[in-house]
């Protein structure tokens, strides 16, 4: 790290002698390299579906539009960012623990691999030979073939494993270094995980109790709204899965990019903490308009989806500390002359700050839709479509080019020229602008009415609908924005694992120091036993006396429906 | 923990007004009873509602002094009844369930925005104040004719007899 090449724009960029081993090395290239197929593929699926919904093209009859709507969220929503996030946190906790993962860690982690691979090819293949048209929500009492179904169970099991995995590698450590501080990157996977790993124990309760049994036909009916339940109970924290790994970035890897301190060594950790704690029992907010559950236990839950505000608040505040510091540090006068001296022409700061920009508004569209009462003027509209792209497909997603651009390099023992780190910037304003035109635009048309997930229709020439029909193809012009962002991202990505000068000294593993004066974190805070005991409990006061009442009072269930 | 002074102020302005927001949401919710559904009335076993009451006769039933009860079945892809004619102004109760899969009925521009969950009952009470033809649309995928389910709702004003 002493010795640093002529970088980016005015700034110089640390070389590093830090090399993952190889077996890290092919370990996380391959989660890489899946998640990007699973990104191009879904990718494409997206561009069809603006076109077609804007009444430009025609789909054939083979593959339809909802099929297609089905493999884009499959491939994007679940395969894609579960490989990619899970790959990435492997890379953080071998750099900050002995620069290694351990070889039982290994083990689990090829499994987990092997697992989650297949699992999305079988889900991916139903979905295109047309026996699982159900949505990535897959609701009953839609019925998909058993293979859709296996595909999910396997996917979901493999990432237990990966978490397992890290878990185990993280547990070696700590008996190793007895007294000394966990690294943040390594706390913070493993928050990730268990939270992952409480929420997705529901969903595979709903498709390995209710819906395979009831699939393969060995039961004949599913309770509908206790199957939609579960699905929400782990729906919602699937969102913060997808999210806190770019804030694991943002809080860990950028201080060191922008030449800051990370502020504080506890309060990151107790956002993540309070991220486990109110991400899980919220699910009823996506239930909002539906019957069956009483008012009660519905506003219940809107009051704690709120109070993820706080760890949300606690961030902005530390991110932001942060670049002020930096900037102060480098000589910035004034309010505001800090904000001069951030690193704007590196690709991996710039495209992850564009992917906090973002997030302000994607956020404060969140609390829109939490809203109760105000849910009903966008339930189930655009709006909430132009939400998780904004959020999700925005935000998250910039964040992980931004990731991508070194970790790639990094991996590879490649260089990481200045003409990829402009590429890099290039493809994030492709990528942001299509994204504004796609999903704020969804925002607008939502609130005039639109439905989401509907394909080419004028309601008969109802003029409400054909009001709608000019903000289709501002998102459809978004969409093209995105897919020519999609190619240069695929066209860096096998650049830089394949094409890329060799060397020996790799661009640094970016991880940022804590401020000196920062306090050590309270023991209290490592304590999982405690978090997940906190977690349990809350899920139980949110979720229990409903879920009770669901079984005990469960209407007539419903037989299997294949309308496609 | 440590916490700077600014970082104090920042959480406290910030809790501060989510409590606030939470109390109107809860106030608006509980003492003036704004929910959105949540009945728990149940039905028959959903492929057969339409063999019993009150899903057996769907329509537009007149219960009150400008109020209406629609009783409304879902099914792929169409409503029953799929129009709806009410006089402007008119109160109207919403009930309606599902056949098959679940379903939606949404009418933009309005609040009614409502799941149709087999098994299931769901009930709203609307005002309808603007005349016109409203459409109500499936905002639930529900196969390959999603997009083909729909409705219309007519508000006439009865005092103009053209209309």
């Amino acid at each position: 790290m002493e010795k640093a090449n002529r970088g980016f724009g005015s700034e110089l960029v640390p070389l590093s002698d830090f090399s993952f081993e190889e077996q890290d090395r092919k370990l996380i290239l391959y989660h890489l390299g899946f998640a990007f197929l699973a990104l191009f593929l879904g990718a494409i699926a997206g561009l069809f579906q603006t076109l077609q919904r804007a009444g430009l093209i025609q789909l054939p009859v083979q593959l339809g539009y909802y099929q297609i709507l089905t493999a884009h969220g499959v491939l994007l929503a679940l395969v894609f960012t579960t490989i990619f996030i899970i790959g990435f946190l492997y890379s953080g906790i071998a750099k900050t623990m002995d620069g290694r993962l351990i070889p039982a860690a290994r083990v689990l982690a090829w499994i987990g691999y092997v697992l989650m691979v297949v699992g999305s090819i079988m889900a991916t293949y139903a979905i295109l030979v047309n026996e699982a048209t159900v949505l990535y929500t897959f609701y009953a009492p839609l019925k998909a073939s058993p293979t859709f179904y296996f595909g999910l169970v396997l996917l979901i099991v493999g990432s237990w494993i990966s978490g397992a995995a890290m878990f185990t590698n993280y547990a070696s450590w700590r008996k190793r270094n007895k007294g000394h501080e966990t690294p943040l990157f390594a706390f913070m996977a493993v928050a990730i995980m268990i939270l992952w790993i409480h929420a997705s124990l529901f969903v595979a309760i709903e498709v390995i109790l209710q819906l395979i049994p009831w699939s393969m036909g060995l039961v004949e009916r599913v309770d509908v709204t206790l199957s939609r339940t579960l699905f929400w109970y782990f729906g919602h924290a699937l969102v913060y899965f997808w999210l806190l790994p770019a804030y694991v970035y943002w809080y860990v890897n950028i201080p060191k990019i922008v030449g800051g301190k990370i502020l504080s060594s506890s309060l990151p950790r107790l956002t993540f903490l309070l991220f486990i704690l109110f991400s899980i029992p919220v699910g009823f907010h996506h239930q909002l308009n539906e019957p069956g559950i009483d008012s009660f236990w519905k506003y219940l839950q809107v009051v704690l989806t709120m109070m993820v505000v706080v760890p949300s608040l606690l961030t902005v505040f530390s991110i932001i500390g942060t670049f002020e510091l930096a900037g102060r540090e480098k000589g910035a006068k004034g309010i505001f002359g800090w904000l001069k001296k951030l690193p704007y022409r590196d690709a991996r700061f710039f495209a992850p700050f564009v992917a906090m920009l973002i997030f302000i508004f994607g956020g404060a569209g969140g609390i829109v839709l939490a809203s109760y009462q105000m849910n009903s003027t966008v339930h189930n509209t655009w709006f909430v479509t132009g939400h998780f792209h904004m959020t999700l497909a925005s935000s998250v997603v910039l964040t992980f080019f931004g990731i991508s651009i070194w970790l790639i390099p990094v991996l590879t023992k490649r260089k990481l020229t200045r003409f990829m780190n402009r590429l890099g910037i290039i493809q994030a304003i492709i990528w942001a602008i299509g994204m504004l035109l796609l999903s704020g635009t969804m925002h607008i048309v939502g609130l005039l009415g639109s439905p989401r997930r509907s394909s080419f229709s004028t309601y008969g020439d109802h003029e409400v609908a054909l009001g709608w029909l000019p903000y289709y193809y501002v998102i459809a012009v978004g969409a093209v924005f995105l897919i020519l962002a999609i190619l240069l991202f695929v066209y860096q990505a096998f650049h830089l694992m394949f094409l890329a000068p060799k060397t020996d000294r790799v661009i640094e593993y970016p991880i940022g120091e804590v401020y000196e004066k920062a306090q050590r974190p309270p023991k209290i805070l490592e304590r999982w036993s405690v978090w997940i005991g906190l977690s349990i409990l809350l899920s139980l006061l949110a979720y229990a006396a409903p879920i009770i009442n669901m079984i005990q009072n469960s209407p007539p269930g419903s037989l299997p429906y294949e309308p496609w | 923990m440590d916490m700077p002074r600014y970082e104090r102020i920042w959480m406290t302005v910030g809790m501060g007004s989510l409590a606030l927001f939470l109390i109107i949401l809860g106030v608006l919710s509980f003492g003036m009873g704004l929910h959105p559904p949540d009945s728990k009335e149940k039905t028959t076993v959903p492929e057969n509602v339409d063999q019993h009451p009150p899903f057996d006769k769907p329509g537009v039933y007149k219960v009150g002094p400008n109020e209406y009860e629609v009783i409304m079945t879902s099914f792929v892809f169409s409503y029953e009844p799929r129009e709806i004619r009410i006089p402007k102004g008119a109160k109207v109760h919403f009930k309606v369930t599902s056949k098959d899969v679940v379903h939606g009925i949404y009418v933009p521009n309005t609040n009614v925005n409502l799941m149709l969950v087999p098994g299931h009952v769901t009930e709203y009470t609307y005002t309808f104040d603007e005349t016109g033809e409203h459409l109500f649309l499936c905002h639930e995928y529900c196969g390959t004719g999603h997009q083909l389910m729909q409705g219309r709702i007519i508000v006439y004003d009865p005092e103009n007899t053209t209309s």
